[in-house]
């Protein structure tokens, strides 16, 4: 199949684009600026638990530290969503009555998508008439590299019609695709077939999210939106886990989409680890002093 | 080509190989003092250092000056390390400081010289690193003894087993002495890594080659990375940082300075970190290695297990 069957995806320069990724992390963010980019990035984490030992506990818990990320220190904002297994929904989404905290429910046989179109579509209805406000799937990175682009189209087209009011994030599993053109190419196809958001990885294989990937896929986004007017949203997740990492991503998205993608609808981290860190960085600007993870809760 | 322009050449490539004229226009090749943060020599993030010279006013070398940036990644260094360091066996951390004397002794010559470089005579620095490898040694001794020591089992009114055994306090920020170069490092770090702490240290900034020429000997005597970090720097800008990161557990402040013992006893209260003072100035003396250097760093921990019947 002709590679063009759905975008016109231009060919990615991957030198261009670290040599581009390696000029804007020397930026460097201090004082009060840097206070206000670490309670951005972290008004924009979805907190996630997607482990196989996960209980009704630990997602309860998950969603306490969501509403409440550090009481002790005033002016601490919220985490945009908590990233759980379907079955977790129902518990989640009353354990967040009361806040705006969204509930996203990994869906479509994740992390493999190794499935049915039939089984994906009754798992993405299911987990939303459970309460999720948004849905994360898994693209086929199989058909996807054997070239069957329109298998995956036409399965990311199907599962957000299931979606309904949810919002949809297609997750590319970029460590699985190789190249940055590639990414580029998924990127394009699942904007195309409805995607609100693209995200880069499970989180459960290595590499996960990087920088070049995101640029990538942030240029993919700008491109769209030039060409229809629709914005699309971004979210990588899996292996961020410093403030000052997150910070990086931060000044990708600002110097490649600008101000409207610079808040919690359009960009999320999708992270358990990151969420501490940048409350220890909160603290340390506020007092001073480095902090230690002794004095914060687990998740 | 005949003989005699044969031999020529033959001559003209010996004294350009290793000839007298070109081996006095050999440059030296200069060791670059570097930190030693997590089993690695970066040069400090701030980019700046201090010029060491000695008596003759002749540059010995570029130390690095320390950033608080540098301490807290050594702070997190330490931190990934102190788990694994206190689970290893209290044999094979009394190993591990033994192989760190062999390298040491391997390495005398070395730093013989380089305490001389650094003014000391001859003979104080022939002792000094000598006391420095026997006092490694001593410390290793204890390694698995200091634990049945200073461990008891105590008598209790109901019917429980009640014991108390010492722990590792955990990560220990060391200020260490300035009027020695190498037998002070030795002192400071031997007690709190065999019991099965992880340390940053300071090295004096008067005297500062010895300590990271004892970095070398650390990376290679199975040290696991992290569990030994040092640094070179001014006292008096990271002081109040090892006082107060709240991820340190102890600090050890080796010095006489009354308005730098007070800073170190107030900013420790912040997270209840154990505040050390030591104030003597010689550290080759006897009294300068004992067990109850390695408790000073050592929290009890007493169990209440009840018993049957």
């Amino acid at each position: 199949m002709n590679r063009t069957a759905y975008t016109d995806s231009p060919p990615i320069d991957q030198v261009g684009v670290e040599e581009r990724i390696a000029r804007l992390t020397k930026r460097s963010i201090k004082k009060e600026s840097k206070v206000t980019a670490l309670k951005l990035a972290l008004s924009m984490v979805d907190l996630t638990t997607l482990d196989a030992k996960d209980t009704l506990g630990k997602v309860k818990q998950l969603c306490t530290k969501a509403m409440h990320p550090h009481d002790a220190l005033p002016g601490v904002p919220p985490v945009a969503a908590v990233c759980v297994y379907p079955n977790f929904v129902r518990i989640a989404k009353n354990a967040l009555v009361g806040s705006d905290v969204k509930v996203a429910a990994v869906a479509t046989a994740f992390p493999t998508g190794m499935s049915t179109r039939k089984v994906k579509i009754e798992e993405t209805k299911w987990a939303v008439n459970e309460g999720a406000d948004e849905i994360d799937m898994v693209i086929s990175r199989g058909h996807f590299l054997a070239g069957d682009y329109n298998f995956v189209f036409d399965e990311i087209a199907a599962v957000k019609e299931a979606c309904g009011d949810a919002h949809l994030k297609v997750i590319l599993e970029t460590g699985e695709l190789s190249t940055l053109d590639n990414v580029r190419i998924a990127s394009d196809l699942a904007m195309n077939a409805g995607a609100d958001f693209i995200k880069t990885s499970t989180g459960k294989i290595q590499p996960a999210a990087t920088l070049p990937v995101t640029l990538v896929m942030l240029e993919a986004i700008r491109d769209f939106y030039y060409a229809t007017g629709k914005k699309i949203g971004m979210k990588p997740a899996g292996g961020i886990a410093t403030a000052k990492l997150a910070l990086n991503y931060l000044v990708v998205l600002r110097e490649t989409l600008g101000h409207e993608w610079l808040n919690a609808d359009m960009f999320r981290f999708g992270a358990s680890a990151l969420a501490n860190d940048l409350l220890m960085q909160i603290v340390k600007e506020e007092t001073g002093v480095y902090q230690s993870i002794d004095y914060f809760s687990k998740d | 080509m005949d003989q005699i322009e044969k031999n020529k050449v033959e001559e003209s490539v010996r004294t350009h190989s290793n000839g007298q004229a070109s081996k006095s226009q050999r440059v030296d090749v200069m060791k670059t003092y570097k930190l030693f943060i997590d089993g690695k020599f970066p040069r400090t993030e701030s980019g700046r250092y201090y010029i060491l010279k000695n008596s003759d006013g002749d540059t010995l070398a570029n130390v690095c000056k320390s950033s608080r940036k540098d301490f807290r990644e050594a702070v997190v260094a330490a931190r990934k390390a102190q788990h694994g360091w206190a689970a290893k066996s209290a044999y094979n951390k009394g190993q591990i400081l033994y192989r760190i004397a062999e390298m040491l002794e391997s390495r005398k010559a070395q730093f013989v010289s380089e305490l001389m470089d650094q003014g000391y005579t001859s003979v104080d620095a022939q002792s000094e690193v000598s006391a420095s490898i026997d006092r490694l040694v001593y410390y290793a001794g204890w390694s698995d003894k200091y634990q049945q020591v200073f461990s008891s089992v105590n008598p209790v009114e109901s019917s429980h087993f009640n014991f108390s055994v010492p722990e590792a306090t955990g990560v220990v920020a060391i200020l260490s002495p300035e009027n020695v170069g190498l037998i002070g490092l030795v002192s400071t770090i031997a007690p709190a890594i065999v019991g099965g702490n992880t340390v940053v240290v300071l090295a004096s900034s008067t005297l500062p080659l010895s300590s990271i020429t004892f970095a070398e000997v650390i990376h290679s005597s199975d040290v696991p990375a992290g569990v030994v970090n040092i640094l070179t720097g001014e006292r008096n800008e990271l002081l109040s940082h090892f006082a107060n990161h709240m991820d340190v557990n102890a600090v050890v402040y080796c010095g006489n300075e009354s308005s730098e013992i007070q800073k170190i006893q107030e900013l420790a209260s912040l997270n209840v970190k154990r505040p050390l003072i030591y104030s003597t100035n010689n550290w080759m003396k006897e009294e300068a290695q004992n067990p109850y250097r390695i408790m000073d760093l050592q929290e009890i921990k007493t169990t209440w297990h009840p018993i049957g019947q």
